[in-house]
């Protein structure tokens, strides 16, 4: 078994999974009837990431474990994905700006990874790229207008992008998994800021200063709002022992 | 209407190349990007188009069905400009 | 083990209305009667026999053509009831995508979830043809002057409610709906389509679901028989009150916006349901429930009208909570939608200059 090869993947697995399961709690919950269509659009599309990626790790684990297994049965501190992704969704704005953090962020390493050598994470990076571009373009429109808007929504907006802004740098951290294999996100930051600072001028928001950065997510230390993301998302399939769904 | 409701906008598709747009219903959208973003996710859901129209419905002009006969009954007696009005003599082919 | 492997391809009753759909497409297709033209500016006599004309040559209505004032009443009332029956009916289901118990069953149930929004959207447009506006359509809605349908205000309590409901509920939905596929008024005909193409997808997935609970565990089987002993009534009960007390189906029949009764219907839900039960190895909770060869059909126990009404009235078990979060949602995406809308006239007023 390649260790590397299934924590790298992993990451990338738990990213998705954790974004999709806070988007798809918001089923019912959009601002307008067309914005709930959209919102799941996304959302079937990171679930879709995380079920080929989870699948992938397991195939490269070797140990029969499935997208099911990976997502149902760890406990919280073995999931590594960003802290950006499980912050809870407090207003439609926290949700966009997630969005655009994360997507920009997805965009840039999915280019890298779908011209990499491991075929089968190329494979699923060049789908997947496809996806967060429209993602990110979803996110951008959203931003500039919510952040141009009224008073209220710039304020609304400028709020969320001071609380998640210090997540965004874990995304960047470089460590010994991400330098083992595939492509190290530790280089992307500048190109992200390409992409994230013009929306912001665009949007009339203010980028934060980079100051406070925290981490953890990635060694299975998360916020305290991860317990119960992960509780109630394996509740029912924890309660039945050896069964299908 | 109140002052937030957003406009609304007529949705056209083209299901694949070859053929021409075709209305499939209408939506609101506060702007263009966002008319097409709404229009992608909620009528293309199941591979439904290769290419979409969104239109503002104020700006379409629409002839009236009152103005049917006017309008259309002209053409009906112009049947010469049908292919079918021309009977074609044995052995004239490919025409 | 995949539960695909044994499960029945053929589900009783479901390939025969989805035929019954696309027949209905294909009907739209063909070049109907043209139908002689509206009188330019005619007596309302002369217009009304025109419309009557129309719906009698079984030709379609379309948005801008005269119609009787009751006429379009009649449907945006139905169409209006159809969409927040889609809408406010996301609630139930969506109470379980965040625990759905594997990640394909997750992805079907937000798939299906968004399915109904786009219902929703689908109908309010064709509302909006009719003239309606949906921000009204929406106010009546939340203020309790407009009601969808008596099933959605029940609880999903398990697992099992989510396969019974869109087995039950959703199968009740396309019988209800396939007949809509030829409704007199086009674009509510040709919405009616595809709604109903994607209600079957609805339908099969639940049965899916409750046959794989059927056949696993004692703990699985059990949960999935008793939430079908909770939906079976709410499903029947789906099709309204028994004919001779519906206010608004004679005239809704004359038009061609309705086809069959309450009963009508209801009774060929039951007719494909049972043996449907049969090959998930389910019961469905009711000892009257038997072939009746004379007849033709089953014999049934017809749903409690009284709970009908009066959950219809509002005191279901779940009216308050649905409605309260309706409302919640709407009123929170408030300041969205006005900041998009200052967005756009900024926009415009820049562009223009
Ligand atoms: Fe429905
Ligand atoms: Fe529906
Ligand atoms: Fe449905």
């Amino acid at each position: 078994m390649n260790e590397k090869a299934v924590a790298y993947v992993l990451r990338l697995g738990d990213d998705a999974l954790v974004a999709a399961q806070r988007m798809a709690a918001l089923a019912t919950w959009a601002p307008q009837l067309e914005e709930d269509v959209a919102l799941a659009n996304i959302a079937l599309d990171l679930l879709g990431q995380a079920r080929a990626l989870l699948t992938y790790a397991g195939e490269l684990e070797g140990q029969g474990r499935d997208e099911d297994l990976l997502a149902y049965r760890r406990d919280e501190h073995e999931f590594t994905s960003a802290l950006l992704v499980e912050q809870p969704d407090t207003d439609f704005a926290a949700t966009m700006v997630k969005l655009l953090f994360f997507s920009a962020y997805q965009r840039l390493l999915y280019e890298e990874l779908s011209a990499g050598d491991d075929e089968t994470l190329a494979a699923i990076a060049a789908k997947s790229v496809k996806e967060v571009a429209y993602h990110l373009s979803h996110a951008c429109a959203w931003t500039v207008r919510l952040g141009d808007g009224t008073e209220e929504s710039k304020r609304r907006m400028q709020t969320a992008v001071d609380e998640l802004w210090p997540y965004t740098h874990e995304l960047f951290a470089s460590d010994s998994v991400w330098r083992g294999y595939g492509f190290d996100p530790a280089g992307l930051r500048e190109r992200w800021l390409g992409i994230v600072e013009p929306v912001l001028a665009e949007a009339t928001l203010e980028r934060p200063v980079d100051d406070w950065a925290p981490t953890g997510g990635r060694d299975g230390l998360h916020t305290e709002h991860f317990g119960y993301l992960v509780g109630e998302m394996q509740s029912l399939h924890r309660a039945h022992e050896g069964v299908s769904w | 209407m109140s002052q937030t409701e957003w406009p609304l906008w007529e949705v056209f598709i083209r299901a694949r190349r070859g053929l021409g747009h075709l209305h499939v219903g209408s939506l609101r959208a506060a702007d263009t990007t966002m008319a097409l973003q709404h229009a992608r996710d909620l009528y293309t859901r199941r591979g439904e188009g290769v290419s979409i129209w969104v239109v503002p419905t104020d700006a379409i002009g629409a002839s009236s069905p009152d103005e049917k006969d006017p309008l259309f009954d002209p053409a009906m007696d112009k049947v010469y400009r049908l292919p079918s009005y021309y009977r074609m003599p044995e052995g004239a082919e490919r025409l | 083990m995949d539960p695909r492997a044994s499960q029945p391809a053929f589900i009783p009753g479901a390939a025969e209305l989805l035929a019954e759909v696309e027949a209905a497409e294909s009907l739209l297709d063909q070049r109907g009667p043209a139908g002689a033209a509206a009188p330019a500016g005619g007596e309302e006599a002369d217009l009304l026999a025109h419309f009557e004309a129309v719906i009698a040559a079984d030709a379609k209505i379309e948005p801008r053509d005269w119609v009787p004032a009751g006429y379009r009443e009649s449907l945006i009332r139905q169409i209006a009831q159809h969409a927040h029956s889609e809408i406010v009916g996301m609630q139930p289901e969506s109470n379980w995508i965040t625990r759905a118990p594997s990640l394909k069953r997750k992805a079907i149930l937000l798939a299906k979830v968004q399915d109904e929004a786009g219902h929703g959207l689908y109908l309010y447009s064709v509302a909006e043809s009719l003239g309606a506006n949906r921000e009204s359509l929406l106010t009546a809605l939340h203020d309790g002057k407009q009601k969808y349908l008596n099933f959605i205000n029940y609880p999903t309590l398990t697992w099992g409610d989510v396969g019974a409901l869109a087995w039950l509920t959703d199968g009740a939905a396309v019988v209800n709906q396939v007949p809509l596929c030829r409704s007199s008024y086009g674009p509510y005909a040709r919405a009616m389509v595809r709604v109903c193409k994607e209600e079957s997808f609805h339908h099969r997935q639940g049965f899916d679901l409750l046959w794989t609970l059927s056949q696993g565990s004692p703990a699985q089987h059990t949960m999935a028989q008793e939430a079908v002993n909770r939906w079976w009534g709410p499903a029947l009960a789906m099709f309204g009150p028994p004919h001779r007390d519906s206010t608004h189906s004679e005239k809704s029949m004359a038009w061609r916006i309705k086809r069959f009764t309450n009963d009508e219907l209801r009774q060929r839900f039951v007719d494909i349901t049972v043996p449907q039960a049969e090959i998930l190895g389910l019961t469905l909770p009711d000892p009257a429930l038997a072939w009746n060869s004379e007849r033709g059909h089953y014999d049934f126990t017809p749903p409690d009208y009284e709970e009908l009404k009066r959950v219809v009235a509002g005191n279901g078990p779940c009216n308050r909570q649905r409605l309260a979060r309706r409302r919640q949602a709407h009123e929170q995406g408030e300041w969205v939608r006005a900041a998009a809308a200052a967005h756009a006239a900024k926009h415009s007023r820049e562009d223009a200059a």
